[in-house]
C-alpha cells in the first residue's frame, strides 16, 4: 500500500474511535429495552423504533414536540438578537467617531472573557423581580442588548477589513450612517452574520446553565432540561427512550453541521470560537 | 461629525444598555452582595468578609470543589492541547478529503457541550459500560468511573479531551502560517522529523499555543454541563466530581446562599483572571515571535 493509503487508514482508524460514543449513542437508541442492558454488540440485533415512539408519545408529561419547540423558540430568539444588536453595535465601533470609542471599545473587549457567574445572581433577582423567571425571556433578552461581546469583536473585525471608499462613496450619494448602515455595510457584513447565527443557534441550543437556572416549570423545559427527567428517574428501562431523544436533541445541530461544516471550521480556525 | 456622533449612540444603544444594566451594575451588585446574607426573599443583610471567612476556613465543600477543579483543570487542559496538536500534525498535509476529515474531527467539539454527550458519558463510564468492559477485557478492573469516586474525575477529564476539535482547527491554522523555506532548510542541514518538530514546528506555532492555553484553561474553569449531568447534579460521589461552578449553583439555586454564591463568582474571577495574567508571564520564557530581536 501507497504511503498516502496508509494514512488514510490510520486516519479514518482514529476517527471511527473518536466517534465511538456518538455511533454508540444512535445504535443504543435503536435497541429494545432488554438489549440496551445485557446487550454487548454494537449494533442491535433486533432495531426497534419503540424508543422513538415512547418519547413521542410524552415525557414527564409533555410530547418532545413540546421540548423541541421551546428549545427553537430560544434559539432563534437568541439569534435574531445576535445578529441585530452585535452588528449595529459593531457598525459604531468599526466605523463611527464618538466621544468615549475608546473605553468603550476596550471594555466591550474585557468582557469577552469575563466569566458570566459573577453577573448571574444580580441577574437573575433583576429577572426574578420582573416576574420573568419561568419565562424565555432571561435567555432571549440580554442577546438583544449585545451581551455575547464575542460576535460584537467578530463583527467588528469583519467591517474593518470592508474598503472604506464604499463608506465614503455612500456619503457623497447622501447617505447618513444609517443608510450606508443598511445599504453598503450590512449586505456585506452577511458572512459574518451567518457565522454568528449558526454558532449562536448551536450555543444556545446546547446550552445547560443558564436553562437549568431560569426554567423550572415542566412546560417551559428545553430539551436539554427534558433530558434531564431521565436522568433524575434512573429507573434502567428508561435508557432506551434517554437515548432516542439523546438523538432527537443532536438532530439540528447535526443538520446545520452538515450544511455549514466548512463554515463552521472556518470561522473556529480564524477567530479562535470554541466549540 | 454632530450627525455621525448622535448616530453612533444610536447604533450602541442596545449595547450601552446590556453593559449598564446587565453587566456594569450586576458585577458591582455582586460584589456587594457577596458581602451579605441574602436569600432571595429578605433583604440582603450586611455581613462584611464572613462569606469569604467562612469559604476559606471552614467550608470543606469548597476546598474539596477548588481541590477537584484544579485536578480537572490541570489534566484536561494538557491532554486536550496534545491531542489537538498531535491530530493537526497527522492532518497537516494536503492531501484528498483533508477538508472532511478536519471536519469529522471537529464534530465533537459541538456535539461535547450538550446534555446527550453527557448521558452517554455517563452509561459508557458506568460499572459494566463499554469503558469497563473493555478494561475488563485487557485485564484491568477499574468497575465503573462515575461510582467511584477515584476515578468519576476522568470521566469528566475524557468528555473535556474528546472536544479537542476546536484547538485542533486553530492549530491547524497555525501550521499553515509556517514558511516552507524553514523546513526546506532544516532538510537541507539533515534534520530528522522529530528534530524539525521540536526546532521548527513548536516554536514557529508557540504563540498559537499560548493562545489555545490561554482559552483553554479559562474554559475548563468554568466547566458545568458534564460534571451536573454525570453527577445528576449532585458532584458526587464524594464530591469527586462537584466542579467550582456546580458547587456554586448548589450553593446560589438550591441553598438560596446567594451571598456565599456571589463572593464565590468574585473569587473565581480573581483566580482566573490572576492564572491567565500568569500564563502570559511564564509565556516570555517560551513563546517565540517571529521577526522579534531575542
Amino acid at each position: 500500500m501507497t504511503r498516502t493509503g496508509v494514512w488514510h487508514v490510520f486516519v479514518v482508524l482514529v476517527l471511527l474511535v473518536l466517534l465511538y460514543p456518538v455511533i454508540w449513542l444512535v445504535s443504543t437508541s435503536f435497541k429494545p429495552a432488554q438489549e440496551v442492558l445485557s446487550g454487548l454488540a454494537l449494533l442491535p440485533k433486533a432495531p426497534t423504533g419503540d424508543n422513538y415512539a415512547q418519547v413521542l408519545a410524552g415525557v414527564g408529561g409533555f410530547s418532545v414536540w413540546h421540548y423541541l419547540g421551546n428549545s427553537l423558540l430560544v434559539s432563534v430568539g437568541a439569534v435574531a438578537g445576535n445578529v441585530i444588536s452585535c452588528s449595529l453595535a459593531a457598525y459604531a465601533f468599526a466605523r463611527l467617531h464618538f466621544r468615549g470609542r475608546g473605553p468603550m471599545f476596550g471594555f466591550m473587549m474585557g468582557t469577552i472573557m469575563l466569566p458570566q457567574h459573577v453577573v448571574l445572581i444580580p441577574q437573575y433577582v433583576i429577572f426574578q423581580k420582573l416576574g420573568l423567571v419561568d419565562t424565555f425571556w432571561p435567555l432571549v433578552l440580554p442577546k438583544f442588548l449585545a451581551t455575547d461581546a464575542f460576535f460584537v469583536f467578530l463583527m467588528v473585525q469583519f467591517i474593518r477589513g470592508l474598503p472604506r471608499e464604499l463608506d465614503e462613496a455612500a456619503t457623497l450619494d447622501g447617505c447618513g450612517p444609517v443608510g450606508t448602515f443598511r445599504h453598503v455595510v450590512l449586505p456585506l457584513l452577511r458572512p459574518a452574520l451567518v457565522t454568528t447565527a449558526i454558532f449562536t443557534f448551536i450555543w444556545t441550543w446546547n446550552d445547560f446553565f443558564s436553562q437549568v437556572i431560569y426554567l423550572n416549570d415542566p412546560s417551559r423545559f428545553t430539551l436539554p432540561l427534558a433530558l434531564q427527567i431521565f436522568v433524575d428517574q434512573t429507573t434502567q428501562s428508561a435508557f432506551g427512550p434517554m437515548f432516542a431523544m439523546s438523538v432527537l436533541a443532536l438532530v439540528p445541530i447535526g443538520l446545520f453541521f452538515l450544511a455549514f461544516q466548512r463554515l463552521l471550521v472556518e470561522g473556529a480556525a480564524t477567530s479562535g470560537l470554541k466549540g | 461629525m454632530r450627525r455621525t456622533q448622535g448616530a453612533a449612540y444610536l447604533f450602541l444603544s442596545p449595547w450601552i444598555i446590556g453593559a449598564t444594566l446587565l453587566t456594569v451594575g450586576p458585577m458591582a451588585a455582586s460584589l456587594y452582595l457577596s458581602l451579605t446574607d441574602y436569600d432571595l426573599f429578605d433583604p440582603p443583610k450586611w455581613v462584611g468578609l464572613d462569606n469569604y471567612l467562612v469559604m476559606f476556613t471552614r467550608d470543606d465543600r469548597f476546598w474539596a470543589a477548588v481541590s477537584t477543579t484544579a485536578r480537572y483543570v490541570l489534566l484536561s487542559v494538557p491532554l486536550k492541547l496534545v491531542l489537538a496538536l498531535a491530530v493537526a500534525l497527522l492532518l497537516n498535509r494536503p492531501r484528498r478529503g483533508g477538508g472532511l476529515y478536519r471536519s469529522a474531527f471537529y464534530a465533537p467539539s459541538l456535539l461535547g457541550a450538550s446534555v446527550s454527550l453527557a448521558l452517554v458519558w455517563r452509561a459508557m463510564f458506568a460499572s459494566g459500560g463499554t469503558v469497563d468492559r473493555l478494561l475488563a477485557a485487557v485485564g484491568i478492573d477499574t468497575g465503573g468511573w462515575v461510582d467511584q469516586p477515584q476515578y468519576a474525575l476522568f470521566a469528566l477529564v475524557a468528555l473535556a479531551a474528546w472536544q479537542f476539535g476546536a484547538p485542533m482547527v486553530i492549530f491547524l491554522a497555525g501550521l499553515k502560517q509556517i514558511p516552507r523555506e524553514l523546513y526546506e532548510a532544516a532538510a537541507i542541514d539533515g534534520a530528522s522529523p522529530v528534530r524539525r518538530l521540536v526546532s521548527v514546528t513548536l516554536p514557529m506555532l508557540s504563540p498559537v499555543i499560548l493562545f489555545n492555553l490561554v482559552l483553554e484553561t479559562i474554559h475548563a474553569f468554568q466547566a458545568f454541563t458534564g460534571a451536573f449531568v454525570v453527577s445528576g447534579g449532585r458532584g458526587g460521589p464524594s464530591d469527586s466530581t462537584l466542579l467550582y461552578t456546580l458547587y456554586l449553583y448548589q450553593r446560589g439555586f438550591t441553598d438560596f446562599r446567594m451571598g456565599y454564591a456571589s463572593a464565590m463568582a468574585w473569587v473565581l474571577l480573581v483566580v482566573v483572571a490572576g492564572v491567565t495574567v500568569l500564563l502570559f508571564r511564564g509565556a516570555r520564557g517560551w513563546v517565540f515571535y517571529a521577526g522579534e530581536e531575542r
